[in-house]
């Protein structure tokens, strides 16, 4: 279990980790999300000690990482994938891995295989490795030691998408198994189709958690009219609060079933209504990051 | 990857990692790369050229073990540094430091290891001096080639190569960077040189603060006097002993990018 509490790191004027908590479950797959520059990295760097925190602290399984005996054999780490030297090879990287968590050159032929790098792949320079490439090395390399917890910083960088697929079934299975998966990722789709879990954090700041399914609900109803100037009018009566959408119809924050009592007072012919979902969650990824993004997000439909 | 399922994770079970497993990984870390690789090969080749010049170029009664142990410690005085520089800067430049402090997240150990590594790799380029001198001396046909050497003369080399080597590792520290730890490495004899011959008062003093100079008696085949001691005292105190402090201090507080 990961446990992150009231964590602040600043950058001289710049807060870029601002009084964060949340918690990694055991068992679960936890989906650390937010645009770049929201504070993912400096978290996760904070929980294995390459930063220190300016307040607040970061556990594994209760203890600092500092105070981990050997902590590659409890705790598989992938920060950056191109951090490794460009001229060492793929397996010579794992194995002063290996050597240094005092693991057999056994293990190493093992994550090889399970990470799909060839015995030719291996022996080439990490330096002429592609990008998905390193990161199925960085993978191995966090494996390498059958942590128990796993902090991935955008694993699925560079990856394609059977790469992508292939590292979903893993970290799902690794999950199921009992383990921690605290994963990444600047993009809502990676981190919605594995995580269990979802932190959402933007400019240093924790803008909403809870479990996916919580987080969908949140999302809130669509709904589209034969004629949508009547149902924004049906829907203001009953003092509901609607964001038109682009392609025609409302976004709102209350349950399908308020929204059709509503339409049906009002005699009005709705064509579509449905919880938000996918569509919703990004919605609320975009509101709850549009402040904190470097670029405003284009305004959507035409006021009506 | 196992199958079975994982076990509820005590975390503080396990023992760390021991020291000496660190010192084999270090030492390793020196010879799996290109220019790990080239640096050690190359000082093993100089070696060898400056004692075949000996033997060419000097008279046969200068073939003498004393002068191959000099004419060999030369080279390796030169590169022996660098090596130290890599050990440290190779962290750093290939952002490797994420890695290994990940792994071992105490960073002085890593650090000590690291010294160790050092001290090991001085050693064994001396010893690799010493078989090849004595070669020498059986070969050259010197009236008296084992002439002027002694166990003192000898750990005074094994002193040298190791303060180099070390000076090198603590340079690469200081700086973090292999480019600036060269140049200064090389560059702080030639001023020193400049400097001393245009300010008298600096001359004086050149001995207590120039590690050259300081260094210089100890591969000069006599033992060292009382006040030679002193100088080497003090300006591997200036230059190693102090910057190093100074470097691990600033290693164990600042991130690791």
């Amino acid at each position: 279990m990961i446990r992150v509490d009231r964590l602040s790191k600043t950058y001289g004027p710049y807060r870029a980790v601002d009084d964060v908590s949340f918690v990694a479950e055991p068992g679960r797959v936890t989906g650390f999300l937010g645009p770049n520059g929201a504070g993912k990295s400096t978290t996760m760097r904070v929980m294995v000690g390459l930063t220190p925190p300016d307040s607040g602290s970061a556990t594994i399984g209760g203890l600092r990482y500092a105070d981990i005996p050997n902590p590659g054999r409890h705790v598989g780490v992938l920060l950056d994938a191109s951090a490794q030297h460009a001229g060492r090879s793929g397996r010579e990287v794992l194995h002063l891995a290996a050597m240094t968590m005092g693991l057999p050159e056994s293990r190493v032929d093992e994550m090889l295989r399970l990470v799909s790098l060839d015995e030719k792949e291996a022996k080439r320079r990490v330096g002429a490795y592609s990008l998905g490439m390193r990161q199925r090395l960085g993978i191995a390399h966090a494996l390498l030691g059958d942590p128990s917890v796993l902090i991935l910083d955008e694993p699925a960088n560079g990856l394609d998408p059977a790469g992508i697929h292939w590292m979903r079934g893993l970290l799902r299975d690794y999950a199921s198994r009992g383990g921690t998966v605290l994963l990444s990722s600047h993009l809502l789709h990676e981190v919605e189709v594995i995580a269990d879990d979802m932190v959402v954090i933007g400019r240093g700041k924790i803008v909403a958690q809870g479990t996916k399914a919580e987080l969908l609900r949140s999302a809130g109803t669509l709904v589209r009219a034969e004629d949508d100037a009547l149902l924004g009018k049906a829907l203001a009566g009953a003092d509901i609060t609607a964001t038109p959408i682009a392609d025609g119809g409302f976004r709102t924050e209350v349950d399908p079933v308020v929204v059709g009592r509503a339409a049906a007072t009002n005699g009005v012919v709705l064509t579509e209504l449905r919880p938000a979902e996918s569509a919703g969650l990004e919605q609320l990824f975009l509101e709850l990051t549009s402040d904190t993004q470097r670029e405003q997000p284009v305004q959507e439909g035409p006021q009506a | 990857m196992t199958t079975a399922t994982l076990e509820t994770p005590a975390f503080a079970t396990g023992n760390a990692i021991p020291f000496g497993r660190l010192l084999r990984v270090e030492l390793r870390k020196m010879v799996d790369t290109r220019a790990g690789k080239w640096l050690l090969g190359v000082i093993g080749l100089l070696t060898a050229a400056a004692l075949v010049i000996l033997l060419l170029a000097a008279s046969t009664q200068e073939h003498t073990f004393a002068n191959a142990v000099g004419a060999a410690a030369t080279p390796q005085g030169i590169l022996l540094p660098v090596l130290g520089i890599l050990l440290i800067t190779q962290e750093w430049g290939q952002r490797t430091g994420m890695v290994t402090f990940t792994l071992e997240p105490h960073r002085a150990k890593v650090l000590w290891a690291k010294v160790a590594a050092a001290v090991v790799l001085g050693v064994a380029a001396m010893v690799l001096a010493l078989a090849l001198a004595a070669v020498v001396a059986a070969i050259g046909g010197a009236a008296d080639p084992w002439a002027g050497m002694d166990a003192g003369v000898i750990g005074q080399y094994f002193l040298l190569e190791v303060v180099g080597v070390v000076g090198g590792l603590v340079f690469g520290l200081l700086f973090l960077n292999t480019a600036a730890a060269i140049v200064v490495s090389f560059a702080l004899p030639i001023v020193f040189s400049v400097v001393t011959s245009l300010w008298n008062a600096v001359h004086k003093a050149q001995p207590w603060i120039d590690p050259a100079t300081a260094q210089g008696p100890l591969q000069s085949g006599d033992h060292l006097t009382s006040t030679e001691w002193q100088h080497l005292l003090t300006t591997t105190l200036i230059w190693v002993v102090v910057p190093f402090v100074v470097g691990l201090w600033r290693v164990l507080r600042t991130e690791v990018k």
